[in-house]
């Protein structure tokens, strides 16, 4: 049997956030067959528009993708709009769960308030655009589905609303969309003392709840390996945030890949096979 | 601006970039003065360590003046004439608050990449592998210098820039294995490879506290430089047998800290060798470790092993009985260059040690690819090749 690398089911570290109330994506309104349909015609336009390319080949991949994405978790806000179902049976799904602990040298009071106002976690979760705290404990998330194109733009945002369901100051915090979020989750950051001085230990659950269906579980089940980088790449950048003010970063870092005219030499010729001491 | 870029194995091409800009609050722009050639670019150029790009710019030793600062940056302006430290480090996270800044946990944007690899991810280099974070290097008329408020240290006066470039690798490298050797008075100490980090590595010996310095190498204008220069006593590796001779010199004891400042590029004319290069060549082995090997065979029963030759990977036949029986210890890492240059300017600066020596060349940065090839083939008596961009 492969060993898990989820520790939390394991027992290793104990954490128990509330699961998130099945409720959005994990609401089916389309039948498994249209799903299929839906997935592999999409599917089909993405790698066509891909290969395409230009303005007429982003159109067919941003559709393609909406089909794949619609297909995927079984929802269509254009269903669901016209109060159209063409599921047949509603049953629970599969929580998915990430765990990810990092220690930052800071105090635990620090790295708590830090994280408490919520409107801090686009800072460093990549995946967010914006959370507007509405009161203390409930909140909008707005998540990132495009790059800034039209196309992507037109397809319905991912957002949802959050609120904290249970909160000890400086230690722990619990959170969970509420019913009608595009992706069902929740969450728990518990902040503890790292022993002799050094810093403060992150430890941070997100859980999720895969679409109904074969094809929304297998789909979020492949993604969930990306999905555990993301997490723990957040953490990461929350950690770098804190300690060294800034997140460090190459975006707009000069390289010879962008040239800005003709290579000032052609390639030098050597010998350098004539030396035997370094060159296999 | 132009830069001295990677283009695939041993291929370097001067290309048109664009010029860098300030990215994060705590960068600087410096206008590079002098930049030199190391060893360990050496080993991305021969192609042993992964996850170069074509296009990286390459070079982690540089020296220049400040043309612009983030609001991050308090502590130096524009103007200022600086030694950059070849390691990024933020100056803040726990490894960095306790001076072991090429541990930092912060500076490496890639570290996914080496936390496949060795479990965690060190510090980031300038000019080095994407998988020490990718950061376009010094080899340029202009560099971008992050946390640049811990990285980036004003010369003092009395250095000529001859001196100063070098203290942002070669010194404190060197300075690094005899600290990690923990040298105390009267011991001998042995320094595998008289490059610039192992010449460095000698007068930091003495200066902390050796009695005798023995240096190994087979190029005769570096154990010239290491007796003249370094006061050490040299052994040519291609005509005595090291081990043997280490044993005589020392009265059967062996050397009480031994210095590995070669890696993995290691060469000799052992069977060993052989085998090694055969690993290499079939992707079994990624280093060449016949100093290793010899600097544990060496060195007497309770002594140190101090390793700052660059290792990438796996190592084959280290005799771990040996070190083991011997009760010996192993000190080992990248250099913690921002710990080590204030100490070791003022060390330029009063006279105590010398770096200006370690320039035998002075090419312009379009002669690039010439003076790395020099430089690989120790053409010349090469010792480093500095350039002026």
């Amino acid at each position: 049997m492969a060993k898990t690398t989820d520790l939390a089911k394991s027992g290793i570290i104990d954490m128990a956030p509330v699961d998130p109330i099945a409720s959005g994506s994990s609401r089916i309104n389309i039948g498994e067959t249209e799903r299929y349909i839906s997935v592999g015609g999409g599917a089909l336009l993405t790698t066509v528009g891909l290969k395409t390319g230009g303005f007429g080949g982003l159109m067919l991949t941003a559709l393609g993708g909406y089909l794949v994405y619609r297909g995927a978790t079984g929802y269509c806000a254009v269903s669901h709009s016209l109060n159209r179902d063409t599921s047949e049976e509603k049953t629970e799904t599969d929580v998915l769960e990430i765990s990810k602990s990092l220690t930052i040298n800071k105090p635990r009071a620090e790295v708590y308030a830090f994280w408490r106002k919520l409107e801090n976690l686009p800072k460093f979760m990549q995946h967010l655009e914006s959370v507007t705290e509405h009161d203390n404990k409930r909140s909008h998330w707005v998540a990132k589905v495009s790059t800034g194109n039209k196309i992507a733009r037109a397809l319905p945002a991912v957002e949802w609303d959050a609120e904290i369901v249970e909160e000890d100051e400086n230690s722990r915090i619990v959170w969970r969309s509420v019913p009608g979020a595009t992706v069902d989750n929740s969450g728990e950051v518990r902040f503890v003392d790292a022993p002799g001085n050094r810093g403060t230990e992150v430890h941070a659950t997100i859980k999720y709840r895969a679409p109904e269906g074969i094809v929304g579980e297998a789909v979020l089940k492949l993604l969930n390996p990306a999905l555990k980088q993301m997490v723990k790449e957040d953490i990461r950048r929350f950690k770098r945030l804190l300690e060294a003010g800034e997140i460090p970063t190459l975006e707009g870092q000069p390289s010879g890949r962008e040239k800005e005219g003709e290579a000032f030499y052609k390639k030098q010729p050597t010998q350098h096979k004539e030396y035997e001491g370094v060159v296999l | 601006m132009k830069a001295l870029c990677y283009n695939g194995k041993y291929d370097l091409r001067v290309e048109r970039v664009p010029d860098p800009e300030i990215l994060n609050p705590r960068d600087a722009i410096i206008k590079v003065s002098k930049t030199a050639v190391c060893g360990s670019d050496l080993h991305l150029i021969n192609g042993y360590i992964p996850t170069m790009k074509e296009g990286d710019i390459i070079g982690h030793e540089f020296m220049g003046e400040v043309v612009e600062t983030g609001k991050g940056v308090t502590n130096l302006k524009k103007g200022d004439r600086v030694s950059v430290a070849a390691t990024i480090s933020c100056g803040h996270c726990n490894y960095c608050s306790t001076g072991s800044y090429s541990l930092c946990d912060n500076s490496n944007p890639n570290a996914f990449m080496p936390e496949k690899i060795m479990g965690d991810s060190p510090a980031a280099i300038f000019g080095y592998t994407h998988s020490f974070g990718g950061y376009a290097g010094g080899h340029a008329e202009y560099v971008r210098v992050p946390f640049a408020d811990v990285g980036m240290f004003k010369v003092d006066e009395r250095l000529t820039d001859e001196q100063a470039v070098f203290l942002g690798d070669a010194f404190p490298t060197g300075f690094m294995g005899a600290d990690m050797a923990g040298i105390q008075p009267g011991d001998t100490v042995a320094v595998w490879g008289c490059g610039g980090v192992g010449q460095m590595a000698i007068q930091s010996a003495f200066l902390l506290g050796a009695e005798r310095v023995i240096a190994i190498d087979r190029e005769p204008s570096r154990l010239e430089t290491a007796r003249r220069v370094g006061r050490a006593e040299t052994l040519d590796f291609s005509k005595v047998d090291v081990l043997e001779a280490l044993r005589e010199m020392t009265g059967g004891r062996g050397p009480d800290r031994c210095i590995d400042c070669v890696g993995l590029e290691a060469v000799d004319d052992s069977a060993q060798y052989y085998y090694d290069k055969a690993k290499q060549f079939l992707g079994l082995e990624i280093d060449r470790a016949i100093v290793l090997r010899q600097a544990i065979m060496a060195c007497r029963k309770g002594g140190t092993v101090s390793i700052l030759g660059v290792y990438a990977g796996f190592v084959d036949s280290v005799p771990m009985g040996a070190a083991m029986n011997k009760g010996l210890t192993f000190k080992m890492g990248q250099l913690h260059a921002q710990k080590y240059i204030p100490r070791l300017m003022e060390y330029v600066a009063n006279g105590q040690a010398d770096t200006s020596f370690l320039a035998t060349h002075s090419l312009s940065l379009e002669e690039g690819m010439k003076g790395y090839d020099m430089f690989n083939k120790r053409t010349d008596d090469v010792m480093r090749v500095v350039f002026t961009p």
